[in-house]
């Protein structure tokens, strides 16, 4: 088994996701599964082959240092679920 | 038991850009909450960063800066964690491979050199800020302002090389004046552009094995570092004392109390899970980019210090202090320029000069008195036209004015006097009022030249020329 019941619970909280018991069981099975198909690919010699970090070949895209107008903070806060003035409205975060 | 401690630090340095690092939106502080926003930024759905080249550029000044190997090729990650100040669930950053490796710094403690090792410098997005508000009504609320998110940083992560809170401090004071020197960043402490994390451990005296390391956050004064620091190994020591464990975990300076606590909250969260981001293509940097950059370089402060003190002859401690910011030490080069006596500019630099901008908390770049007019002064100084004493007159009258010390002196009556037959009559005046202390002197209270120098000098209303009444007066007093 590559993946156990403690690694899904420990990746669903890192994920904020609220899982059942029925789902988990069913996640661990899949994700084992998925990791085993995969694992397949260490099957090849990938002696002096540099990680692949993008499947296209292209490189620096840049933008010059040009600030332009934003959207506001009207339209900033559109979809925000909660607002107060100018901000973002969210539950208190304990530090 | 005796401990030694580690220390390793972790700069956040906010880029001058007029731009974000991956949008357009103005990086310009203290505007309108969530006014300086749009969907890369906001991290909406489709949105594409694009990298900001002048953030690559200031990050190769930073990396030459410290003698770092800048990467030819490097890639940009995504570091995964939920924070209401990170709209997107992740903030871009680099891991793999950053930018700049393997780079030092030098600092100096009680005539010491110690170099201090840098383990790489990487470009990323700052976040939001969050605030929180104490009041009934805001009550479980936090408030999340975006203006600053996607901010470029570089994150400049030393060596675990330092073994005193004074190393650390040198360390990050040689640090700030270096980005300060290069324009990369201005350095404000309180504003949050120069950020420092400190990770500390202690091990036996003697050990090779490091301990345990606490990482300190929320560290904003060069004074709060070692407060934090100092607190922290105590801290540490008393739980080794006892035999107990010191825990990997981040803890958070409070300033108001000098001490650390812990930071629970964000412990389950350190499972980033770095992945590469395909959103922003690979940067690849040529030499001819690099070599490009480092000839815009400017001289930096270790190089200034050992210039003033090894070609221009300047004591150590006028090089510290000239070299010590880069408008200060660019007046003196300019000064300079127009009159070659460095240790004469040196010290009216250091005394008049920086004296007056300190008393009016004002700035070395809006000072009235150019590079120019210092030069034109001290050659007045030079040709005996003004005394050394006048020169004070004159130098007030050009920080009030911004005029020309030629003029000052024409139009104040300023010019020295350098007549001997003059400066004969005003000590004969002097000597004939006074021939209770011409006799005391004469029967050998030789301490009184000084009194009478002065009263001659009071006389000319401080125009003579010093060297000609200190020879008149001695073969005056002689009799």
């Amino acid at each position: 088994m590559k993946i156990t019941r403690k690694e899904v619970d420990h990746v669903a909280r890192l994920a904020r996701l609220e899982l059942t018991e029925a789902e988990k069981e069913i996640y661990t099975g899949q994700m084992d599964s998925i990791l085993a198909y995969v694992d397949k690919l260490n099957e090849l010699d990938t002696e002096g082959v540099l990680p692949t970090s993008h499947a296209v070949p292209m490189e620096n895209a840049f933008r010059e240092d040009e600030a332009v107008s934003s959207i506001g903070t009207d339209n900033a806060l559109l979809n925000a679920p909660d607002r107060s003035d100018s901000f973002f409205r969210v539950p208190q975060v304990i530090e | 038991m005796k401990y030694q401690v580690v220390i390793g630090l972790e700069v956040h340095a906010q880029l001058l850009t007029n731009s974000k690092i991956f949008c357009g939106c103005s990086t310009k502080f203290g505007a309108e909450p969530n006014s300086q926003t749009c969907p890369v930024c906001l991290g909406l759905p489709g949105a594409l960063p694009v990298l900001n080249r002048k953030v690559v550029e200031y990050a190769i000044r930073a990396g030459l800066a410290t003698s770092c190997s800048i990467a030819p090729r490097s890639i940009f990650a995504r570091k995964n964690y939920f924070y209401p100040d990170l709209p997107k669930g992740y903030q871009i950053s680099q891991f793999e491979l950053p930018i700049c490796l393997d780079g030092h710094l030098e600092i100096e403690l009680e005539g010491e050199t110690k170099r201090i090792g840098i383990t790489r410098i990487h470009m990323e997005e700052d976040a939001g800020k969050l605030l929180h508000l104490d009041t009934m009504e805001a009550g479980e609320m936090s408030f999340v302002d975006l203006n600053r998110a996607c901010t470029p940083l570089l994150e400049i992560v030393s060596e675990p090389d330092m073994r005193s809170p004074e190393e650390a401090i040198a360390y990050l004071k040689k640090l700030h004046q270096i980005v300060v020197y290069l324009g990369i960043c201005d350095g404000n402490l309180e504003e949050g552009s120069f950020r420092c994390d400190a990770n500390v451990s202690l091990m036996p005296v003697g050990a090779e094995t490091f301990g345990t390391r606490a990482e300190l956050k929320n560290i904003n004064s060069f004074r709060f570092i070692k407060q934090a620091i100092e607190y922290e190994m105590e801290r540490q020591a008393d739980i080794l004392d006892e035999g107990g464990k010191v825990i990997q975990e981040t803890r958070l300076f409070d300033p108001d109390t000098g001490t650390t606590r812990s930071m629970r909250s964000k412990e389950e969260a350190h499972d980033y899970r770095y992945f590469p981001d395909p959103d922003l293509v690979p940067l690849v940097i040529g030499a001819d980019w690099i070599e490009d950059i480092r000839q815009t370089l400017p001289e930096l402060p270790d190089a200034k210090r050992s210039r003033y003190v090894g070609e221009l002859a300047l004591p150590e401690y006028d090089a510290e202090v000239l070299a010590a910011s880069r408008e200060i030490a660019e007046y003196f080069d300019a000064c300079l320029a127009f009159y070659p006596q460095a240790k004469t500019v040196s010290n009216w630099v250091m005394g008049d000069l920086l004296r007056s901008l300190k008393e009016d908390n004002s700035n070395i770049a809006d000072c009235p008195v150019t590079p120019r007019l210092l030069a034109d002064m001290l050659q007045l100084i030079e040709n005996g036209t003004i005394s050394g004493k006048i020169a004070k007159t004159v130098f007030d009258e050009m920080y009030k004015t911004g005029k020309e010390p030629v003029r000052i002196v024409e139009e104040k009556g300023l010019v020295q006097v350098t007549d001997s037959s003059e400066i004969e009559k005003i000590i004969e005046d002097v000597l004939a009022k006074d021939p209770v202390q011409v006799e005391a002197y004469r029967s050998g209270k030789e301490k009184l030249f000084g009194f009478f120098v002065g009263q001659v000098m009071k006389a000319s209303r401080g125009k003579a020329n010093p060297g000609l009444v200190n020879e008149i007066l001695s073969k005056k007093l002689k009799g």
